[in-house]
């Protein structure tokens, strides 16, 4: 897949040397071009026409280099792409992604491939002359039905895609999740781990978000209770919220369901992969909506079966002491 | 901004201007009945709501330089991004759109002014005490609404008296802009000057004619919407309390029922605008004027039927989301349709490159990147992925700003001679495209990465992973910022002086508008004009 091959292409780059120069190079065009706008309102005009002549001369290497410098990081993950997918979903939709990208990009070079050879080619201070041609039916006919089979190509492979997102039967886990302002809670409904039951909220200190304290890694993104899966199991998840509507997203599983009041809606992963994912609330709920971060542990069925274990003991322990 | 005068002079009928009392000082304006008054009145409200919005957004810019909170609670965060959302789309850019209406409408189809003067007073006049409702929200206790522009329930119902000075002032808003399409619809069917068919009317006047309906259609839809948050909130009823038998979702149902056409009520006029302005300057006529009407219409009617495309992660039965996709992917094809016929028109054209020209070739471009991110969204399995991330952001700003207000400003500078009277500097005209399309880059490109990394939409605060692109976003917004109180500055300076506007500044402009004198006289077209239609109108 195209993806696969630019990112081996380009894993040469070197991500953070290829975010500091365009981070170096923006900030000093900005300043050409903030200092030349002051400059305009204090000076008279031609000194303004001077100043954006040489501001000019100055930011194209930067605009340069700085284009040289985004352009290949298309292809890479993380900062400039989704993340790399771990259920065949989100893999299936990283490559629809991708190709619509490059169906849009050689379309926008066509169409704009024209544009400017014409603002090029057919301007008056070049002699032009205009023709007089105002329509014909065979070329407006023909860039009608071409966009519409282009459509079509693209629609296919977008069915199955939707109807395999759609297909949450036979799970092997099933976890009801309701979203309350603001914190996640999970109940373990069906399968292995079936009764445990807990609520998750953000465990990033408020000196780190209000007092501007260092930040750890995971910042906004990690929680006191994680939800733990096994890999290679089909999760079906059950959306539903006590109060206002949330959203349930994790980018690596390619999963992102709403999650309403009084309604309960479903969605599915089998991620492939063991690891922490992490993701947000999507719907705006609120005051502390930026702050309800969801994440979850894919482990090994073994480590699973602990974690179930583990969850299962405080559960009894008090069931014990009060029969004691 | 219309330097009026009272002598129409040079103008072959006779001349009936001192036959009318006109009011000065503020009566003129309280009281305007005067197209081209009430257009520079819609005009300089829309320019104040911009700057208000523009305000609210490089807070909100401010408030996501760096990670943590610095500046704004997030409490506030949300009502800044709730109000800019509102004050942009209500305040600024579709009374925009209605000013050029009012200033121009008339005088493309020839007409002494619009079909119900004084409703049309009325409807400019509801819309002052709507932007005081929206903006003195901010100081009630409770502050604004929070919910975002889309004033999703039951997030609304939890607010406080903010929200229901937004739903009045939507209320009004909204009977404003039915009243202006009333009017519009009327003034282009009945008062065109004779031997102006339907088929030979400027392209302005014909996208107006297609918006202006979908207003008339949908604007109830919204008030409908936002008053049964009312009743929800204050009366008892449960219309979107599932408790109570209701529906979250319905709200957002019928809500979109009035957003997707409102999309293109902010986008069609900006089309008609392009449309005149391009063939002006390729000194050829528009290429394909037929289909650019067909297609028009053809995106006015799909527009009804693709609103759940905002509702893919609601969870919609598979044949839902597909059906909705499918339609949702047919607008690329008429819209498809009139980038085509824009290039078409410049082909072989003879093209110079002023400041409505930049914006206008301007306007194609990124409106055209906003069109691809837009074809990508349809696609309902991955906009699962985009959903509610900055990628949705950086679409419809692609499509809204370097969309709609490119062409407005496009149209500014294309008809700003006529109502002054003086031709602009191009020179600063020039600069001010060349600030504003980059720096607008600079601003909204960068938000396609962070959605697609994971960045969550109405957010105040993020993980250092987005530091980056958001810190190019803030430098570039203020930049954005800036190059438009310096569009105000040249308008100003236009306005003021500057070399004498001949009738037609431009060689290349077809239409009535520039038969009459600049500045255009205080009455025009008292005595129908001659219409002869222009090559590529109609057979």
């Amino acid at each position: 897949m195209c993806v696969n091959f630019f990112a081996a292409f380009f894993a040469a780059v070197r991500k953070s040397a290829l975010v500091k120069t365009t981070l170096a190079i923006v900030p000093s065009v900005a300043r050409e071009i903030t200092g030349l706008f002051i400059s305009q309102l204090r000076r008279g005009r031609d000194q303004g026409v001077q100043d954006m002549k040489k501001a000019a001369v100055r930011a194209v290497p930067a605009v340069l280099a700085g284009l040289l410098a985004v352009a290949p990081a298309l292809a890479l993950d993380s900062q400039y792409n989704f993340q790399t997918p771990v259920t065949k979903v989100a893999d299936d939709i990283l490559g629809l992604h991708m190709s619509m990208f490059w169906i849009c990009v050689a379309i926008f070079v066509a169409v704009f491939g024209v544009m400017f050879y014409s603002i090029w080619a057919h301007r008056k201070s070049k002699g032009a002359v205009a023709a007089t041609f105002h329509e014909s039916t065979a070329v407006e006919i023909a860039w009608t039905i071409i966009p519409v089979i282009i459509l079509v190509v693209m629609a296919w492979p977008a069915t199955k895609l939707v109807l395999a997102q759609k297909d949450t039967s036979a799970p092997d886990i099933t976890i009801k999740a309701t979203g309350y302002q603001w914190k996640w809670s999970y109940d373990y409904v069906q399968g292995e781990g079936q009764g445990i039951s807990f609520y998750s909220t953000l465990s990033t200190p408020r000196a780190q978000i209000d007092r501007g304290e260092w930040k750890g890694d995971n910042y906004l993104l990690e929680v006191d209770n994680p939800v733990y899966v096994p890999v290679g199991k089909k999760v079906r998840v059950l959306l539903t919220a006590q109060d206002v509507i949330h959203a349930w997203w994790v980018p690596a599983f390619g999963v992102k369901q709403d999650a309403i009041p009084g309604v309960v809606r479903d969605t599915w992963f089998r991620a492939e992969k063991e690891g922490v994912y992490r993701g947000n609330c999507v719907e705006l709920c609120g005051k502390d909506h930026g702050f309800m971060p969801i994440v979850v542990h894919v482990v090994s069925p073994e480590a699973y079966a602990a974690w179930v274990a583990g969850k299962m003991k405080p559960a009894a322990a008090p069931a014990v002491a009060a029969a004691s | 901004m219309s330097a009026v005068t009272s002598d129409a002079h040079g103008h072959d009928h006779h001349d009936h201007d001192h036959d009318h009392h006109m009011p000065t000082g503020w009566r003129r304006w309280m009281t305007a009945t005067n197209h081209k008054d009430i257009g520079t009145l819609y005009l300089i409200f829309s320019f104040i709501m911009f700057l208000s919005g523009g305000v609210m957004a490089l807070t909100i810019r401010a408030e996501l330089f760096q990670p943590g909170l610095q500046i704004v609670h997030p409490e506030f965060f949300n009502q800044l991004t709730t109000m800019h959302g509102l004050v942009m789309v209500f305040g600024a850019i579709m009374p925009a759109f209605v000013g050029f209406a009012n200033w121009m409408l008339p005088l493309m189809i020839g007409a002494p002014d619009m079909a119900f003067a004084r409703m049309n007073n009325w409807s400019f006049w509801l819309l002052p005490p709507a932007a005081i409702l929206l903006v003195g929200s901010f100081f009630v206790p409770g502050g604004a609404s929070a919910a975002g522009w889309t004033l999703y329930a039951p997030l609304s119902l939890q607010m406080g008296m903010g929200m229901d000075m937004a739903i009045f002032a939507v209320h009004i808003m909204g009977a404003s802009s039915i009243m202006g399409a009333i009017n519009i619809v009327v003034t282009i069917l009945n008062m065109r000057a004779p031997g102006m068919t339907l088929m030979k009317m400027p392209m302005f006047a014909w996208t107006w004619l297609i918006t202006a309906y979908l207003l008339i259609a949908v604007m109830p839809v919204l008030a409908g919407a936002v008053t049964m948050l009312l009743t929800d909130r204050h009366f008892g009823t449960t219309f979107f309390n599932a408790a109570g038998g209701g529906d979250p979702v319905l709200y957002q149902h019928v809500f979109w029922f009035f957003g997707h056409p409102e999309v293109y009520i902010m986008i069609l006029p900006a089309f008609g605008i392009v449309s005149q302005i391009i063939p002006a300057f390729a000194r050829k006529p528009l290429f394909g004027y037929a289909s650019m009407v067909y297609a028009t219409a053809s995106i006015a009617i799909l527009s009804f039927v693709v609103w759940a495309h905002h509702m893919f992660t609601t969870g919609m039965p598979a044949v839902a989301q597909l059906s909705f996709m499918y339609m949702t992917m047919l607008i690329a094809v008429p819209t498809g349709v009139k980038v085509f016929n824009w290039i078409a028109t410049m082909w072989k054209g003879s093209m110079t490159f002023e400041t409505p020209m930049l914006f206008a070739v301007g306007f194609v471009f990124v409106f055209t990147m906003g069109g691809f991110t837009g074809l990508m969204l349809a696609i309902a399995p991955v906009d699962i992925q985009y959903q509610d991330t900055y990628f949705v952001v950086a679409h419809f700003h692609y499509v809204l700003v370097a969309g709609s207000l490119f062409a407005l400003f496009a149209g500014t500078y294309y008809w700003l001679p006529k109502w002054t009277g003086h031709m602009y500097d191009e020179k600063l005209g020039k600069r001010h495209f060349w600030f504003s399309m980059i720096s607008f880059n600079i601003t909204f490109f960068p938000m396609h990465f962070l959605g697609l990394a994971g960045m969550p939409r109405r957010i105040p605060d993020y993980n250092q992973f987005f530091t980056d692109f958001n810190q190019i976003a803030t430098i570039g917004a203020f930049g954005f910022g800036l190059s438009q109180v310096f569009f105000l500055y040249i308008v100003l300076k236009t306005y003021r002086g500057g070399p004498k506007a001949a009738d037609k500044p431009w060689d290349g402009a077809e239409g009535l508008e520039w038969t009459v004198p600049s500045p255009a006289p205080f009455h025009t077209f008292e005595v129908p004009p001659k219409f002869e239609a222009p090559a590529g109108h109609g057979h």
